[in-house]
């Protein structure tokens, strides 16, 4: 399968900007964003984000993780109800899971009163959610492929060899 | 005391490495883009660190057989038969050895008598030359050029032979050139190695980073089997270079010849890295690909840039190398790359420390990562416009 090489280029260049992207690719900054936009219609790029060490101050933020048990529905399956959750700001992100409960869902919150309270009044309280079992998050190893608090050591490398 | 006059005459006589002067220029300066590295800029991939882990906590800390694990013997000869189109007994046509550089030591103390003549083609990899002077061999290199996009040519060949040649020595795809040779032009190559009944010596360590078109190993056409050593190894493919770890494959009279100055000398490999080894052909393949794809779009980059900026470069078809023409400069290859690096601190290696024919051009290493690449060719640009002003 031959991939979009712009769609390439997001994956395997990390933090590339759109005009270095042209570049790589002897493309015009401009073709460059009408792919982007254009990958952006077809729904498989769906955007940017930060990718954050929540451990940080600054960027200090409560997460748990949701295991959710709904009733499905004649028509909709689980499609209605997981729409409805994922729809909070508070979640992350949401899946839908094989095995013992039904939806695996991402929080966020300031603080763990805040989680606390979406999940007790909130989520748990919508009509068709069986169950919910709440699990916090107590330290982050890997985050989106960047590895937490690994000091990235000089690993020696030679300047020229042949 | 003269502690010099202990030193055997032919390694008075052996020119230090040009590499290692430039080295010695760029490891002062701060702040230097290197394009000057001859290794993927990639660490291993972790599941191969993993299974060496692994393997010492198992407590794989012993001497392997001589010519290296079966297992690992086993699989190589599966990936060589897969890949290359070659099939080899695992038993007695394999040796595993110390990284390719060991492989060709071994194989050129096995092979040559004092005053065998040895041809190469050049631009070639720094340490052909001297391992053939080392063993009282006499080094007839043979020029490849930018016309042909580095390839080598059998008309070539034909001109540099002189009575008394045994071996031949390929290198393809070519460090520094990249180039590499089609099927039609292996198949001259192979015609004229039986006409003057050659042993050829492959060194195909970049093969896997062949871009467009497929690789063919000398070792695969007609004929070519009984005539032909085959080396390769994990550095270059599978980002392994610091593990030290390759192979030969070859007619087990000769491997057996090989084995008895391995045995003397080395012994065997490190069994740690035989492990990865393992590991990297039974599962490595993805990542490799993965590898390869991000070196292809660098390559099409730089490769663009540099002509772009006026420094004529050939599409390198295999390899992670550009090599190209500093002409439009009207330097020598030399100075071109002290003034780059004094006025810009981008480090490119000049092309005549891979041989006298690599005079006028330079070697730029992509193994690097994308916003380096831009930079560096952005360094490159400044540089040469000025010059041109």
């Amino acid at each position: 399968m031959l991939m979009n090489p712009v769609l390439k280029l997001l994956i395997e260049g990390g933090s590339l900007n759109p005009a270095q992207m042209a570049q790589v690719l002897g493309l015009t900054e401009q073709e460059i964003n009408s792919h982007l936009e254009q990958l952006k219609k077809e729904k498989i790029f769906l955007g940017w984000r930060p990718v954050l060490n929540l451990s940080k101050e600054s960027a200090a933020a409560v997460r748990a993780v949701i295991e959710v048990k709904i009733t499905p529905e004649r028509g909709g399956g689980f499609n209605r109800l997981a729409e409805r959750i994922s729809r909070f700001d508070e979640v992350e992100s949401c899946y839908l899971m094989s095995g013992g409960y039904d939806l695996l869902v991402f929080v966020n919150g300031e603080s763990l009163q805040k989680v606390a309270s979406f999940v007790s009044e909130k989520l748990s309280t919508i009509e068709g959610v069986l169950s919910t079992a709440t699990h916090f998050m107590l330290r982050s190893y890997k985050e989106q492929g960047y590895l937490m608090d690994v000091v990235q050591e000089d690993n020696g490398r030679l300047k020229v060899v042949p | 005391m003269d502690t010099k006059r202990f030193i055997a005459r032919h390694v008075v006589d052996l020119p230090k490495s040009g590499i290692r002067d430039f080295f010695e220029i760029v490891a002062k300066m701060k702040d230097v883009i290197s394009l000057g590295i001859g290794e993927p800029d990639f660490d291993t991939p972790w599941h191969i660190r993993e299974a060496a882990i692994y393997a010492l906590e198992k407590g794989k800390t012993h001497y392997t057989s001589n010519l290296g694990l079966i297992e690992l013997r086993r699989a190589i000869t599966k990936y060589v038969e897969k890949v290359f189109k070659i099939s080899y007994r695992p038993e007695d046509e394999v040796i595993v050895t110390v990284g390719v550089s060991e492989a060709l030591d071994i194989a050129f103390r096995a092979l040559v008598n004092p005053g065998d003549k040895v041809m190469f083609h050049q631009p070639c990899y720094v340490s052909y030359h001297p391992s053939v002077t080392l063993t009282h061999g006499i080094g007839v290199p043979v020029p490849t050029y930018a016309k042909d996009n580095f390839a080598l040519t059998a008309e070539a060949l034909a001109a540099a032979w002189q009575p008394g040649c045994k071996l031949l020595v390929l290198n393809l795809p070519c460090n520094p050139t990249g180039g590499t040779c089609n099927r039609a032009q292996l198949e001259a190559i192979a015609k004229f190695v039986v006409e003057k009944d050659l042993l050829v010596l492959s060194d195909e360590i970049y093969s896997e980073l062949t871009f467009e078109g497929e690789h063919v190993s000398l070792a695969s056409l007609p004929g070519m089997r009984e005539r032909t050593i085959f080396l390769h190894g994990f550095s270059k493919a599978f980002a392994m270079t610091g593990w030290r770890i390759g192979y030969a494959c070859g007619p087990a009279d000769l491997i057996e010849a090989m084995m008895k100055v391995h045995q003397y000398s080395m012994m065997c490999a490190s069994i740690i890295s035989q492990e990865a080894a393992i590991e990297a052909l039974l599962r490595g393949e993805d990542g490799m690909k993965a590898m390869r794809e991000q070196y292809h779009r660098r390559r099409d980059f730089i490769v663009r840039r540099l002509n772009e900026i006026g420094l004529k470069c050939h599409l390198p078809r295999g390899s992670f190398y550009a090599f190209p023409s500093v002409a439009v400069s009207g330097m020598s290859e030399k100075d071109f790359a002290l003034g780059l690096l004094q006025a810009e601190r981008v480090a490119v290696v000049p092309g005549t420390a891979f041989g006298a024919n690599g005079a006028g051009f330079v070697r730029a290493c992509f193994a690097t990562s994308y916003e380096q690449l831009i930079e560096a060719t952005d360094r490159m640009d400044r540089y040469v416009s000025g010059l041109r002003r």
